[in-house]
């Protein structure tokens, strides 16, 4: 992708800068990771502003969302039809708003909005209930989401309706120590992904992220760039699985 | 509150559109005259248009130029009357306007077509197929790239029609006229917007600039904060080009735009350094070594155990520092400058020692040629400067070890600080659950190992807090826990009491040793107060740990609990160590007496020797190793420092291999051939121990800072350590221990750590210190040798290096009549600052108090609110229910009415059905019926109805009735 031009215009670029928290080279690998998503559905040339949007199924599985247990939420809720179809402005967007330059405000705006699974604009028992089990994998038992669910209505309801409204919701989030120290951060991750894709510049390695694919079948090696020291490399962390809770077992 | 916002920017717009809207209308009136005469041109002269364009453009400004300023600002008057719905003056203006359309409106059609074809026809006439152009033009660029256009009336025209196309709606609001003159009109403009550009900025009026001013000035904020906003990037992108269009056309009309390069520079220049900061940020972070690895533990084992080696990390950063600098000022200048190996009797090893320096059991020692190297105090020259850097050996010496402590104080008080600040605001406890969360997933996790590990620890810390909440609610037998506490406290007492004896027991008996003399006695009694030292720090905290289970306490306070107890223990075990230490260096220093006095006897007797053979030899060549030598205790301190540190580390090690390693490996293997379920029985797998290994650490810091003063390589040695303990320490957490049975948040332990850290520094530094100060450094080895005190160093760079000047205030300053009064206002200021943040604290607490007092009332009035906004519309429910009822009564009753005196009415009442083709409204009929029959004897019920009507028994059986009557 050395030819800025054929991509996008300098207007378009410069609106997107001023749009987002992004600079023109982040644009453009975004660009380029949305490509590479459907290559055969996104063109290329975006000069015209063609329109064309990719399903839930294709964006979910990107690196930077695919542990996120609200995956499916947030692309949701960025997408115009709430169905979870993003066309490149709004994954544009859904990236700015997750990287780590985006204000606390505009983060909470977007938190609530994914939270609320029924979009009801409020955070009912329910939507509650769908959090907490998402993040704890179902591990808890059902007495003790109540408890938990109960508690945090209690504590950050200030109206007494029972549910969260936006206005509680940013009240108690814009108090929480660590919100925007670690929560809703694309942080080294995303830029790590994208410093990747940028460095590799064959086409067929920039296809797709050089180091979060998964081992080939063939055993051969993934290539792991110096950058990515926190992962560890497909081989061991088989490895690791396989020995690291040998002793754990009770 | 992003519909706040919205419609806040929403208004913003719309100042600017009423502005616009305003400039709009009456250039567009212009527009008309100008039609207008163009168009009688037209019609009359068409030929000559070419060449007289520029000429009649000028004669147009001529023509109208004078009271074109008038006739605006007239327009302008009206036009805000017509908003005001001044009805003469906009019939006025409406006439006015209709005549100028009716004039205009059906040229301009013909016009237009004329233009076409004229063109087509005569190619001749450029001008006219330039306009054409850029009609055309503009219409295409409509939607895309709009910049190409360099020239600046173009760019306007450009701006300006857009604008128009977003306000028609307030135009046609404004210009009430029929929407075939306003198409007429929108021509009208557009033609004449390409032809020429009216719009002079000078002509605005001082108020209009100011309005002109704002407006650009909050598209200007809109852009800057666009991205701030929670709109999808459709509408951004299409408000950000809007604005900027705005901004681009009345900023270069207000003057501003001069300015454009130097401010497209500053924006250019922010943003990069916004990207420069968030990269460095980023360097940053990548730079934290061992995150994943802790993040792995805390996933595991919560966050008490990841504590310990976020604390450990910490510590290696310090040491990492206190390396460097020991290593790069003290260390290597003298390995690279000073002098060689063997040149002086303090850098050889001595005679005696010859045979065994090579030895392992020596160098493990720190003997030898270890001994003699720069790895400790003795082996430095008292040269005053070295090598061809004339570096100052001696001075360097003493900052570095004066600047190691004093960077440890700051370190530690800073972080102790900003910890302190961190769970001042963070302490906050009132959305525990919610914050829990919300907050607890970590969007950058994208490892699905990790993820688990996250999955795990998020549950691990929601049944912390089920666990913490459940704690609070519960309460017991106080009395009992109260004694056992006490009994508990008894036996750590005892514990402290008998281990202190037993080391002083130890102590004693060792020097009793030393002063018999070390060699005639085994092994264990020469290294008896080094085990048994280790072995209490073994074996204490485990007693101790067993004596708290009495005490019932959360796990928190019990940690810190034993924190406590266990660094009465370590602090004991160290304090008698240093007595002894202090006891030796009096014996060396005595013993130093004797060698100086038998070295003056023996260099007279060499030199009396020689005399008597030789008298003009003086040059006599004696090796350095066999000159005899003081016994350098400031090498013998450092040597027990460096022993000590080893000593610890390996019982660490092998604690650690033995404890958790062996045991789990024991534990999981013979679990398959024994009699009892091992694993969840007796043995089981060992928990990591926090508050032993965190204060392992702590002590082994306070050693290093004691003895890094006499041996240089401690911070080497501690760091190598450390970094080995992470990596074995990490891998045994990992593999061998299990996580504790109740995991908990160490949220306030990490400023406790730095308590006792701080603590431990403090007490490090007073002996080190004492001994700087007030012991007279050996005479023939260390880079003090000769000074009658370690300090005097200062005093000598001070006379040899700097102006005299200098030292002369130097000697004022340290005067005490100077010094005294310092010290005092620095007390005073102490005190102050300590009493006003005191006071602050408390006003914090109170207002925290206060707000969360304030939350609980406005909960309470709110639910009350809610509850009573709930019963009455419950109550409101039920009487509309009522009501509906009633209704239905009424109607039923009145038509069972009407149903008995069917006879009589019924002609009358079918009319009205007829009419309306359902029932008539209950009052309706009423009146109808008052009105049409005679106020016989059931007038009673038309009371009735309004009042209750409810008539129960009466209605019933008529109901059925009803449907009967209307089918009639």
């Amino acid at each position: 992708m050395g030819n800025k031009q054929t991509i996008f215009t300098d207007e378009q670029l410069d609106a997107y800068q001023d749009c987002t928290f992004f600079t023109r080279k982040e644009i453009l690998r975004l660009h380029g990771r949305y490509h590479e998503l459907a290559p055969h559905l996104v063109p290329m040339d975006y000069t015209n502003e063609p329109d064309c949007k990719l399903p839930l199924a294709l964006i979910v599985n990107m690196p930077e969302l695919k542990e996120n247990p609200f995956r499916n939420r947030i692309v949701e809720s960025f997408s115009e039809d709430g169905m979870g179809n993003l066309s490149f402005n709004e994954f544009v967007d859904m990236f700015s708003v997750l990287s780590e330059m985006a204000p606390r405000e505009l983060k909470a705006i977007y938190a609530f909005k994914i939270y609320d699974f029924n979009v009801d604009n409020y955070l009912c028992k329910e939507d509650l209930e769908k959090t907490l089990n998402k993040l704890t994998k179902e591990e808890l038992t059902p007495e003790e989401v109540q408890l938990v669910c109960e508690k945090a209505i209690e504590e950050a309801d200030l109206d007494g309706d029972n549910k969260l409204s936006f206005a509680d919701f940013e009240n108690m989030i814009t108090r929480a120590p660590d919100f925007l120290r670690v929560v809703f951060h694309q942080r080294e991750e995303l830029f790590w992904h994208l410093l990747q894709d940028c460095c590799s510049i064959t086409p067929p390695a920039a296809s797709y992220c050089s180091y979060c694919r998964t081992a080939p079948p063939s055993g051969d090696p993934a290539p792991t760039h110096p950058l990515s020291l926190p992962h560890t490399p497909p081989s061991l962390r088989q490895q690791k699985k396989t020995t690291s809770p040998m002793l754990q077992l009770r | 509150m992003p519909r706040d916002s919205l419609i806040t920017s929403e208004d913003d717009i719309d100042v600017g559109l009423d502005l616009a809207g305003e400039d709009e209308v009456f250039s567009s009136n212009e527009g008309h005259e100008r039609e207008r005469h163009r168009g009688k041109r037209r019609d009359g002269d068409g030929e000559k248009k070419k060449r007289k364009k520029r000429r009649r453009k000028g004669a147009h400004r001529a023509e109208e130029g004078e009271d074109e300023v008038q006739t605006r600002h007239e327009r302008r008057e009206r036009e805000k009357r017509r908003r005001a719905k001044n009805d003469q003056e906009a019939k006025g203006r409406e006439r006015d306007e209709e005549e100028r359309v009716q004039t205009t409106s059906g040229k301009v059609a013909k016009t237009k077509k004329n233009i076409r074809n004229e063109n087509t026809r005569r190619r001749v006439e450029e001008e006219e197929v330039e306009v054409e152009e850029r009609l055309e033009k503009r219409k295409k660029k409509h939607g895309s790239a709009k910049k190409e256009e360099k020239k600046e009336d173009e760019g306007k025209q450009m701006v300006k029609e857009k604008e128009r196309e977003v306000k028609k709606k307030k135009h046609k609001k404004v210009v009430e006229t029929s929407s075939e003159q306003e198409t007429s009109e929108e021509e009208d403009d557009k033609e004449e917007d390409s032809k020429d550009e009216e719009m002079r900025p000078e002509c605005l009026t001082p108020e209009e600039l100011e309005k002109l001013k704002e407006a650009v000035d909050e598209r200007k904020k809109l852009i800057q904060s666009l991205r701030g906003k929670p709109w999808p990037m459709k509408k951004k992108l299409v408000t950000l080009r809007e604005s900027q269009e705005f901004v681009e056309k009345y900023e270069g009309a207000l003057g501003k735009g001069k300015g454009r390069k130097l401010y497209a520079y500053k924006v250019m220049m922010t943003k990069k350094w916004m990207k420069f900061q968030r990269d460095f940020e980023n360097f940053k972070t990548a730079c934290i070594p061992w995150e994943m690895k802790i993040k792995e533990i805390e996933s595991h084992f919560g966050s008490s155990v990841a504590s310990y080696f976020i604390f450990l990390r910490w510590m290696y950063g310090i040491n990492m520092i206190l390396f460097g600098l020991t290593f790069g000022l003290v260390m290597v200048p003298e390995a690279l400058m000073g002098r060689p190996y063997g040149s002086m009797p303090r850098k050889t090893v001595p005679r005696s020692e010859e045979t065994s320096a090579m030895d392992f059991a020596v160098l493990w020692d720190f003997g030898g040629y270890a001994q003699y190297s720069v790895l400790f105090y003795g082996f430095y020259n008292n040269q005053r400067a070295i090598g061809w850097l004339k570096f100052r050996m001696p001075l360097s010496y003493f900052l570095v070890g004066v600047g190691t402590v004093a960077y440890s104080y700051m370190v530690v008080i800073r972080t102790m600080a900003r910890n302190a600040n961190e769970s001042g605001v963070g302490d906050d406890n009132s959305f525990n659950f919610s914050w829990k969360m919300f907050t607890s997933w970590d969007y950058l996790i994208g490892n699905p190992e990790t993820a688990d590990n996250k999955f795990a620890s998020i549950t691990t810390s929601f049944k912390e807090a089920i666990l913490e909440e459940q704690e609070s609610h519960k309460d017991d037998n106080i009395h009992l826990t109260r004694f056992l506490r006490v009994l508990a406290n008894f036996l750590v007492l005892c514990c402290l009491a008998g281990s202190g004896y037993l080391i002083y027991f130890v102590v004693r008996r060792s020097q009793k040793f030393a002063l018999d003399g070390l060699e005639n006695h085994t092994w264990w009694e020469r290294n008896e107060v080094n085990m048994v030292m280790s072995l209490l720090g073994m074996f204490c905290p485990m007693l101790f740990d067993v004596i708290s289970t009495l005490e019932n306490y959360h796990p928190r306070v019990a940690l810190q609990w034993q924190l406590g107890r266990i660094f009465a223990l370590f602090l004991g075990n160290l304090y008698t160590f240093i007595i002894a230490l202090m006891d030796e260096i009096n014996l060396k220093r005595e013993e130093e007496k004797i060698v100086k006095f038998n070295i003056t006897t023996w260099e007279a007797s060499l030199y009396n020797g020689t005399i008597s053979e030789n008298s003009t030899a003086p040059s006599i060549t004696i090796n350095p190793a066999d000159v005899p030598r003081g016994p350098c205790w400031e090498t013998m301190v450092g040597q027990e420092f460096v022993r000590l540190i080893i000593s610890d580390t390996m019982t660490t090690y092998i604690t650690l291999l033995i404890g958790d390693f062996l045991r789990a490996v024991l534990v999981r293997f013979l679990n398959y051939c024994w009699c009892w379920d091992l694993e969840a029985g007796f043995p089981s797998y060992s928990e990591f121990d926090v508050s032993g290994n965190v204060l392992g650490l702590i002590f082994n810091q306070g050693m290093i800072w004691m003895g890094a003063f006499y041996a240089p390589c401690l911070p080497a040695l501690n760091v190598l350590r450390l970094h080995v303990s992470m990596y074995l320490q990490c891998w045994a957490v990992m593999c061998c221990n299990v996580p504790q049975e109740r995991v908990f948040k160490a949220s306030g332990s990490n400023n406790f750590y730095m308590a006792m850290l701080l603590v431990i520094l403090f007490l490090s530094t007073l002996p080190a210190i004492y001994t700087i100060v007030t012991i007279p450094p050996s005479f023939d080895c260390g880079p003090f040798s000769g000074k009658n005190r370690m300090f005097d160093v200062i005093h000598e760079t001070l006379e040899s290096d700097f102006p005299a000047w200098f030292s002369k205030v130097f000697s004022y300053a340290s005067n005490p009549g100077l010094v005294l009064p310092f010290i005092l206002l620095m007390v005073l200021a102490i005190y102050y600052l300590q009493s006003t943040s005191k006071s602050y604290r408390q006003a914090n607490v109170e207002l925290k108090k206060k707000l969360q007092t304030q939350n609980e009332e406005n909960k309470k009035k709110n639910k009350r609110a809610a509850l009573k906004a709930q019963m009455d519309l419950e109550e409101a429910r039920k009487a509309a229910s009522q009501a509906a009822e009633e209704q239905k009564n009424n109607n039923a009753s009145l038509q069972g009415q009407e149903a008995d005196e069917e006879e009589n009415y019924v002609s009358s009442h079918r009319l009205y059905h007829g009419k309306n083709g359902r029932n008539p409204p209950p009052m309706n009929g009423d009146r109808q019926l008052l009105a049409s029959r005679a106020p016989g004897p059931r007038t009673y019920h038309h009371g009735n109805h309004g009042a209750s009507g409810y008539l129960p028994g009466f209605s019933e059986p008529r109901m059925c009735r009803v449907p009967s009557l209307q089918r009639h």
